[in-house]
């Protein structure tokens, strides 16, 4: 255990859909500058809890704690505001606008222009550049004029990411950002991710074992919706019940 | 709207990797000149500008028709910015209709005449109606939305009915005499033949016009187009979903009050007619014919509509809904865009 400052925490945190309990009692912590995995077998509850940290569910009982406050009860759109921001296993995007409309209304939203109705957007200086930043890494700069709904998979996918980064996450929580690219484009992502400034804590939920153990220095094993297993990237390795759990059952993908 | 910068200033990385240096690059970038295009006036923009005042000019008689046009016109621009933006599905718009034509005629029949103070009356009780019934639209699908708009504009026609002592009830509101209209160049009374009445409604449409199409190329329209596409992504860039919807319904509401305003002043009359459903179901044909979401839809709609029906019934006078019907199954089958191009029948 380190002693590095705890961004992002969860206390004793369950969601109950009836009977089935996808997220039992999980006491997570979140430092500055996590690069944290979050992996286990399908339906061990992965994307539930990530849900319940962006405020999309609710949580049955227990807390959620940023900086030492209290979210449980907060906002999604509020969350985000502070810095708690995903990406979606299956991509959530705008259809009807074009990959750069989508990424200036999210830069101009960070900038706190997101409800101006009077100046065009993109009419803010700062605005242009910072899409055109997002455009070049992401590659998109030759799509971004066409409607997202009309875009390639790949695209779209680096799209669903760039929107996450445009929102300056200080906490980035992927939720499988790799699913259905193909290999050649995967470490393409992981480069950008790992670009990211120290400070930028990121917990990643992710099948491809490869991946996971390249990126993360700290791995929570998530079974049946509790915590399973939690260390240091080595030490979970070798953990021979990890092995036997997770590669026993869920197999690799 | 409380939309905050982000929060945690001192917290945040300090150069974050997705901003390029602050503003030093601004003239060389592709994306600001880009989004510059977005909002450019096309020339066929300025054409339909140049062609409302116009029609006014060289079509003195028929003002009369004009002016119902145009009233349609902002009516259906006012429910394309709440269904074709926000995406929020309406069957009872003629509710803020019905209210805007109700208090112009009221304001002007027992406060004072003036047709603008009237119009600003009118703003403002529909703009109040907007955000009163917004909560209703804020849950739910869009079937529960149907229902809460129908019911709304349901609730309103009854109370219209009922309070007759107020509103004339089924007679309608009679004897509402408008004074002339006031502008920097003269006092302007209104005339038998429509030709200041349509002048009036045509400088409101084209203002409104102007006004939404400042909306809809802001953040705010872009906001709007976003949770219409996918509410939860919206959140998840630290929108707010219900903020917005609440503002883009009551200006919506606002705007369909001054249609109905318009044309309570311009008639000199109201009658319940004003808040029936009819109302509702036509204005969503008419933008459902023009088209939605890309701002004129309901000016083309008006124009096509006015002209299919005067067309039909001077053919056949009894069943000119049959033949409206008949448009619109085709026109929903085989898609607008086709139809407009004649040429591309033939093709697959």
């Amino acid at each position: 255990m380190s002693t590095a400052k705890v961004v992002l925490e969860t206390r004793g945190l369950v969601k109950r859909f009836g009977g089935i309990v996808p997220t039992n009692d999980v006491t997570l912590r979140i430092e500055l500058g996590a690069r944290h995995a979050l992996i286990g077998p399908n339906g061990a509850g992965k994307t539930t809890l990530i849900n319940l940290l962006t405020g999309t569910l609710e949580p049955s009982a227990g807390s959620i704690w940023l900086d030492g406050a209290d979210i449980t009860r907060l906002a999604p759109h509020r969350r985000v505001r502070r810095g708690v921001v995903r990406t979606f296993q299956i991509n959530q995007l705008f259809g009807g606008l074009t990959p750069l409309q989508s990424l200036a209304l999210t830069v101009a939203r960070q900038l706190g222009l997101g409800a101006g109705w009077w100046r065009r957007l993109g009419a803010d200086p700062r605005v242009g550049p910072a899409c055109d930043a997002l455009l070049h890494r992401f590659r998109l700069e030759d799509v971004q004029g066409q409607r997202v709904a009309e875009l390639a998979y790949g695209k779209r996918r680096l799209l669903e990411i760039a929107m996450a980064l445009a929102c300056q996450p200080r906490v980035l929580l992927l939720d499988e950002p790799v699913a259905g690219v193909p290999e050649g484009e995967r470490e393409e992502i992981f480069d950008i991710v790992n670009a990211l400034p120290a400070e930028v804590s990121v917990l990643l939920i992710e099948h491809d074992m490869d991946l996971v153990f390249n990126f993360a220095r700290r791995v929570t094993v998530l079974v049946n919706g509790a915590i399973f297993a939690e260390g240091d990237a080595a030490t979970v390795a070798a953990d021979p019940r990890v092995m036997a759990v997770y590669l026993g059952e869920g197999g690799h993908g | 709207m409380s939309d905050t910068p982000v929060a945690g200033g001192p917290a945040l990385p300090s150069t974050p990797p997705v901003q390029a240096g602050p503003a030093t690059a601004a003239p060389s970038s592709s994306a600001a000149r880009s989004l510059r295009g977005y909002s450019r006036w096309r020339w066929w923009e300025l054409a339909l500008f140049a062609a409302l005042p116009l029609s006014w000019l060289l079509l003195p008689g028929q003002a009369l028709l004009l002016n119902e046009i145009a009233i349609v016109a902002l009516f259906a621009i006012s429910l394309d910015l709440i269904l074709g933006y926000a995406g929020i599905v309406s069957l009872g718009h003629a509710a803020f209709f019905g209210f805007g034509a109700y208090t112009a005629a009221l304001y002007a029949k027992n406060v004072m005449p003036d047709p603008i103070v009237g119009l600003a009356v009118a703003i403002a009780a529909s703009a109040l109606l907007g955000l009163a019934t917004s909560v209703l639209i804020l849950r739910g699908s869009d079937l529960t939305r149907l229902m809460v708009t129908l019911g709304v504009a349901s609730i309103l026609y009854e109370l219209a009915n009922k309070l007759d002592w107020l509103t004339g009830g089924a007679d309608g509101l009679q004897g509402v005499v408008m004074g002339p209209v006031r502008t920097p160049f003269g006092a302007f009374e209104f005339d038998i033949g429509g030709r200041v009445a349509c002048a009036y409604t045509m400088a409101l449409l084209v203002a409104c016009l102007l006004l939404v199409r400042r909306i809809v190329h802001s953040p705010f329209g872009f906001s709007l187009q976003a949770l219409r596409d996918n509410p939860l992504r919206a959140a998840s860039i630290g929108l707010s979903v219900h903020a917005r919807l609440v503002v883009a319904y009551t200006i919506g509401g606002a705007i369909g009050g001054v249609a109905g305003a318009l044309l309570a002043q311009t008639n000199g009359f109201t009658s319940l007619d004003v808040l029936d459903f009819h109302r509702s179901a036509e204005v969503l044909l008419v933008l459902v014919i023009g088209g939605t979401g890309y701002l004129y839809g309901g000016l083309f709609g008006a124009v096509a509509f006015k002209l299919l029906h005067d067309l039909l019934s001077a053919w056949t006078p009894q069943y000119w809904n049959f033949w409206i019907g008949v448009f619109l199954v085709v026109l929903v089958i085989v898609g607008r865009e086709r139809l407009l191009r004649p040429w591309s029948w033939g093709r697959r």
